[in-house]
């Protein structure tokens, strides 16, 4: 029956993804990342990762995929994706080739492969394991085990934030000296017109 | 019954795979991002497939790190697009030549 389950949320899956990267359209693309991300969800409660499952839900399909669709609209009015599969020359070829190897080394591995631990962490002691729930012994490794990454984790998010900022601001025209009256000479009306740089050019077009 | 590790593993290969296609084929930058996304997610997959089948939770604690880093490196690699490609009006990764030398 879990068996069951698993195979039909998987196919899913793995038709959702087939979807990702074979749509025309790529805001079909980023629909279709929703669906798979949600499929993996499912997953993740069969797995019982409740809390990593409302994580992904939270953060992955309602956050990132949100802003991909505003980049998506922002940036690619026709919708049109440059659909690199219309002609099948030698670079369609080795894509598929590296790609389906790859797929087959994993899939072989994942069933051929044994259990290889040796030496395993601690898991979640027994008398908390029946008390807590997995938020809460997700929240226990994080902040004992895991405190150092959690704080850089926290500069990296906000490093990120400042990053994206600075990125995406829009450069300040640079003013010209004909605004600025203080600066003209009785003699000559205004004063000499800088040139205008390429890179300004560019953006206003 | 629950579902044993290999399924998992095997379906996290899958996901990987399809996630290095569209890497590969794709011209469009943000169908390349969403394809690493993707591929982002097959390994998360594994780790929790891996969480469960030894019981321990730090396969847990780790994908909720790599969500972390792969949304703050979404924001970042989407302000790059988006000012890369406001003054170029093209999203074509083939005719990207600014850092060529």
């Amino acid at each position: 029956m879990a068996l069951i389950f698993f195979g039909a949320v998987a196919l899913v899956s793995i038709a959702t993804a087939v979807g990702v990267i074979a749509a025309r359209n790529s805001v079909h693309s980023a629909l279709l990342l929703v669906v798979n991300l949600f499929t993996l969800a499912l997953l993740y409660l069969t797995m019982e990762a409740e809390f990593i499952a409302a994580v992904q839900v939270l953060i992955y399909a309602g956050g990132i995929m949100v802003l991909f669709l505003f980049v998506i609209t922002l940036l690619d009015p026709a919708r049109e994706s440059g659909l690199a599969l219309g002609r099948p020359g030698p670079r369609e070829v080795v894509g598929l080739g590296l790609a389906g190897l790859l797929g087959a080394v994993l899939l072989v591995g994942a069933f051929a492969g044994r259990a290889l631990a040796t030496a395993r962490p601690d898991p979640v002691p027994a008398a908390i394991a029946q008390v807590a729930g997995n938020t809460q012994q997700i929240g226990l490794f994080l902040y004992s085990r895991y405190l150092f990454p959690f704080e850089v984790t926290s500069i990296l998010l906000l490093v990120a934030m400042v990053g994206a900022v600075v990125l995406a601001r829009r450069r300040p025209e640079p003013t010209r000296p004909a605004a600025r009256p203080a600066l003209t000479t009785p003699s000559n009306g205004r004063a000499a017109e800088l040139p205008e740089s390429d890179v300004v050019a560019a953006e206003r077009r | 019954m629950l579902v044993p590790l290999p399924y998992y593993l095997g379906l996290s290969g899958v996901l990987f795979a399809i996630g290095v296609a569209g890497v590969l084929l794709r011209r469009n930058p943000l169908v390349i991002f969403m394809s690493i996304e993707l591929m982002l997610n097959a390994a998360n997959l594994a780790f929790v497939g891996f969480a469960r089948s030894f019981n321990a939770l730090d396969g847990q604690v780790i994908v909720f790190f790599v969500m972390t880093v792969a949304a703050a490196e979404v924001v970042v690699g989407l302000a790059i697009i988006v000012a890369n490609f406001r003054a170029r009006a093209t999203v074509d990764v083939d005719e990207i030549r600014g850092l060529r030398g």
